[in-house]
C-alpha cells in the first residue's frame, strides 16, 4: 500500500539547513491503522506532509499503491491527492461559508463529478458519520466533534486509498476524542488504511501499530494490542 | 477549456465566496462603478455638446468662405489706392473654373427694401439668389418651394419669404402661397416660406431670383459677395488664398493688398470648434479610462487582501485536490464578475443620469446639451475593456494565491 525507502528532508534556515528526516523506511499494508508518534520537532508532521504530497522529499523513494510519487508538478500532485488521499486536520479546516454537505462534496467537485451525484454521495457520507440532520448547518453552528466528523466525511467522500489524520483529536476534549477515535476504528474495521499523527499515548494505543519518531529517525516500530475506544464512550 | 463558463458549479463557488462578505464585495465594486459612471456621463455630455453644435450649424456647408469686395490699400497699375472693388459674375465663374477643389461658387446680392402687403409693411433685406444656395445653406421650407432655374431664366417675379417676414406681413394661418407682396413697389408672388436658421452669414428675409434682382436694382454683372464651398478633402484656407489671388489679378489689385477683399472663413472657425470638441472628447476618454483603471486596481488590491485572508481556505482546497489552475480560474472569474457587475451598474446609473440631464437641459430650441447619449458600440467597448482589465488585474491575486505552497497555506493561522 505504502512504501517509503530512505526518505530525507531538510529545510533551509538562513544559511544552514535543518535536517528533519534522516532516512525513513516505512511500509504500510492495506487495512492498517498506524499511529505516528513523536515529540514536536521529531519530524512526524513533515513525514505526514510528504506522504500527503503536500511537501516533497529531498531524497528517497515513495510508492503509493505501487505508483511512484516523484517529481510531481502542482497539477499532478493535486490530482493524486484527490484520487488517493483523504485529509483530516487538527483544526478541521472546514470552509466557513459552506454548510456541512457542501464541505463534504468539495473533493467530489474537484473530481469533476456532477452536481446531483455529488449531493447524493456527500449525503451518504454525512449519514455515515451520523450528521444527516445537520447537512444544512454551517460549521460555526456545529460542535467540535461534529466539525471533525464532517471533516472525516469530507475525507471519505472521494473514497481515498489512504486516510491521513494530523492530530485529529488535538482540538477536542477527551470524551469527544474517544468518540472520534471510535469512529476511526470503525472505518478501519471496514478496511480503510489510516495514518494518524498524534502525541497522545491514549490515542496511539487505540491504533494497531505505533511508529515512534525521534530527531528524524524511526526509534521504534511495533504492533500493539488495540484498545477499543468504545469501552470509554 | 471554457466549459466552466456555463458550469453552474463554478458560478456557485464564486457566488458563495462573494456572498461570504457582502460589504467587502460592495466596497470593492464602488471603484469601478464610479469609473464607468463618470465615463458614461462625460461621454454623454460631450456628445450632447457636439449635437447642439451640429444643430446650430444645421445643414450649412461648413467648408465655406465668404468673399466680398472692399477698397484697395495700395496703388497698382495706375490706379490710386482707395479704389472701390466690386465683384462680378465673371469673377465667380473664373473662380469656379480656375481654383482647385471648388464644389460650388454662389454669387449673391442683397439690398434693403420696403415690403408692403395690404396695410402691412416693413423693411426687409432682399436677396438675389441662385437655386444653388439651397445646396450650401439648406433652406427648411415650411410651405412651397425654393427658387428654380426656370425662375432665373425667365426673371420671374416670385419670392421666398422667411417665417418672420410671413408673421409680419400676413394674418395668422393665412395661406401666403400665391399671394402678392410689393417689394419696392413691384408685385412679387410668394412661392415659399422657410424656417430661419441661426447660421448662414448675413441675415436674410426675402429671396428673389438672381436675375430678377439684377433687373430691378439695375445691378448689371455686379454681385454683393460670393460664397465659395470647397470639396471636403480640400483645405478651405488654401482655397481662400487661391481665390483671393485670382480676384486680385482679375480686378487689377496689388497682390499684397490686404484690404481689397474682405472675407469670412467659416471652415476655419468651424475647424477650431471641432478641434475643441475633439480635444474635449479625448479628455473625456482619458479621464474616464484613468478612473476606470483606478477602480479596477482597487478591485485587484482588495482581492489581494482577500486572498491573503483566504490563504488557509485555498490550502484546504488544494489539499482536497484543486489544481493551481482551478484556484487561479476562480479568483480571476471573481475579479471579472465584480468588474462586470460594477460596470453594468455604472452603465445603467450613468444612463439614468444622462436621461435626467436630457430631461433638464436637453429640451427646447436653445438647449445646451442636445440628446446627451452614449452609443451602444461604446458601451460594448467599455464592457470589453472592463473584462480585459478585470482578467489582467485578477491574475495578480490569482498568482499570489497559488504561489504559496499548500503546506504553508495550511500552517497559516
Amino acid at each position: 500500500m505504502l512504501e517509503i525507502k530512505n526518505l530525507h528532508k531538510s529545510y533551509p534556515i538562513g544559511k544552514d539547513s535543518l535536517h528533519v528526516l534522516k532516512g525513513i523506511d516505512l511500509s504500510v499494508q492495506a487495512g492498517e491503522l498506524v499511529a505516528i508518534m513523536g515529540s514536536s520537532g521529531s519530524g512526524k508532521s513533515t513525514l505526514l506532509n510528504i506522504i500527503g504530497m503536500l511537501d516533497e522529499a529531498d531524497e528517497g523513494e515513495y510508492f503509493l499503491d505501487n505508483v511512484p510519487i516523484k517529481n510531481l508538478n502542482e497539477k499532478k500532485a493535486a490530482q493524486y491527492r484527490n484520487k488517493f488521499l483523504g485529509f483530516i486536520f487538527q483544526s478541521f479546516n472546514l470552509i466557513a461559508y459552506k454548510n456541512a454537505v457542501e464541505n463534504v462534496s468539495l473533493p467530489l467537485y474537484y473530481q469533476g463529478i456532477g452536481r446531483k451525484e455529488r449531493q447524493e454521495k456527500a449525503m451518504f457520507h454525512l449519514g455515515k458519520v451520523g450528521l444527516k440532520d445537520w447537512a444544512k448547518h454551517l460549521p460555526n453552528e456545529l460542535s467540535g466533534g461534529q466539525k471533525q466528523r464532517v471533516a472525516i466525511a469530507r475525507a471519505l467522500a472521494a473514497e481515498p486509498k489512504l486516510l491521513l489524520a494530523d492530530e485529529p483529536t488535538g482540538a477536542l476534549d477527551t470524551t469527544t476524542s474517544y468518540e472520534i477515535m471510535e469512529f476511526i476504528q470503525q472505518l478501519n474495521d471496514e478496511g480503510k488504511t489510516i495514518l494518524i499523527v498524534t502525541h497522545e499515548e491514549d490515542i496511539a494505543n487505540m491504533c494497531k501499530r505505533i511508529v515512534r519518531l525521534k530527531d528524524g529517525v524511526i526509534m521504534e516500530d511495533s504492533y500493539i494490542t488495540q484498545v477499543r475506544a468504545s469501552q470509554y464512550v | 477549456m471554457f466549459r466552466f463558463l456555463v458550469d453552474r458549479d463554478s458560478w456557485q463557488e464564486i457566488y458563495d465566496s462573494l456572498r461570504k462578505n457582502k460589504f467587502r464585495t460592495v466596497v470593492t465594486m464602488i471603484g469601478v462603478w464610479w469609473g464607468i459612471l463618470l465615463l458614461i456621463c462625460l461621454l454623454g455630455a460631450a456628445r450632447g455638446m457636439e449635437n447642439s453644435f451640429n444643430r446650430l450649424f444645421g445643414d450649412f456647408a461648413t467648408n465655406s468662405v465668404f468673399i466680398w469686395g472692399q477698397t484697395t490699400s495700395k496703388p497698382f497699375k495706375g490706379f490710386q489706392e482707395g479704389k472701390r472693388v466690386r465683384l462680378t459674375l465673371q469673377d465667380a465663374k473664373a473662380i469656379e473654373r480656375e481654383v482647385e477643389g471648388i464644389e460650388f461658387v454662389v454669387p449673391r446680392n442683397q439690398n434693403g427694401a420696403v415690403v408692403i402687403k395690404g396695410f402691412q409693411s416693413g423693411n426687409f433685406n432682399v436677396n438675389g439668389d441662385y437655386p444653388l444656395l439651397d445646396k450650401v445653406q439648406k433652406k427648411k421650407l415650411i410651405h412651397g418651394r425654393f427658387i428654380n432655374q426656370n425662375d432665373i431664366n425667365e426673371k420671374k417675379k416670385i419670392t421666398i419669404i422667411s417665417e418672420d417676414a410671413y408673421k409680419q406681413l400676413f394674418e395668422k394661418d393665412e395661406d401666403a402661397i400665391g399671394q402678392f407682396i410689393q417689394i419696392n413697389g413691384i408685385n412679387f408672388k410668394v412661392a415659399g416660406i422657410y424656417e430661419a436658421s441661426m447660421m448662414g452669414g448675413p441675415s436674410s428675409d426675402l429671396h428673389i431670383p438672381f436675375t430678377t434682382f439684377q433687373q430691378i436694382y439695375n445691378q448689371g454683372e455686379d454681385i454683393g459677395w460670393m460664397m465659395i464651398t470647397g470639396k471636403p478633402e480640400f483645405d478651405i484656407k488654401q482655397i481662400e488664398l487661391d481665390a483671393k489671388l485670382l480676384l486680385k489679378n482679375l480686378n487689377k489689385v496689388h497682390p499684397k493688398d490686404k484690404r481689397a477683399f474682405g472675407s469670412f472663413n467659416l471652415g476655419k472657425e468651424f475647424k477650431k470648434f471641432t478641434g475643441f470638441l475633439a480635444g474635449m472628447q479625448f479628455l473625456t476618454w482619458f479621464v474616464g479610462i484613468a478612473t476606470l483603471i483606478a477602480g479596477v486596481f482597487a478591485i485587484g488590491n482588495i482581492l489581494l487582501i482577500t486572498v491573503k485572508e483566504r490563504t488557509k481556505e485555498i490550502g484546504v482546497r488544494r489539499a482536497l485536490g484543486a489544481t493551481p489552475f482551478e484556484i487561479k480560474r476562480q479568483i480571476v472569474m471573481e475579479a471579472v464578475l465584480l468588474t462586470l457587475v460594477a460596470g453594468l451598474l455604472g452603465i445603467i446609473s450613468g444612463g439614468l443620469i444622462l436621461m435626467a440631464i436630457d430631461a433638464a437641459f436637453g429640451q427646447g430650441e436653445d438647449a445646451t446639451l442636445v440628446n446627451a447619449s452614449v452609443s451602444i458600440p461604446i458601451v460594448w467597448l467599455a464592457l470589453g475593456i472592463l473584462i480585459v482589465l478585470g482578467t489582467l488585474i485578477g491574475l495578480i491575486p490569482a498568482h499570489k494565491a497559488t504561489s504559496v505552497k499548500p503546506i504553508d497555506a495550511l500552517r497559516e493561522e
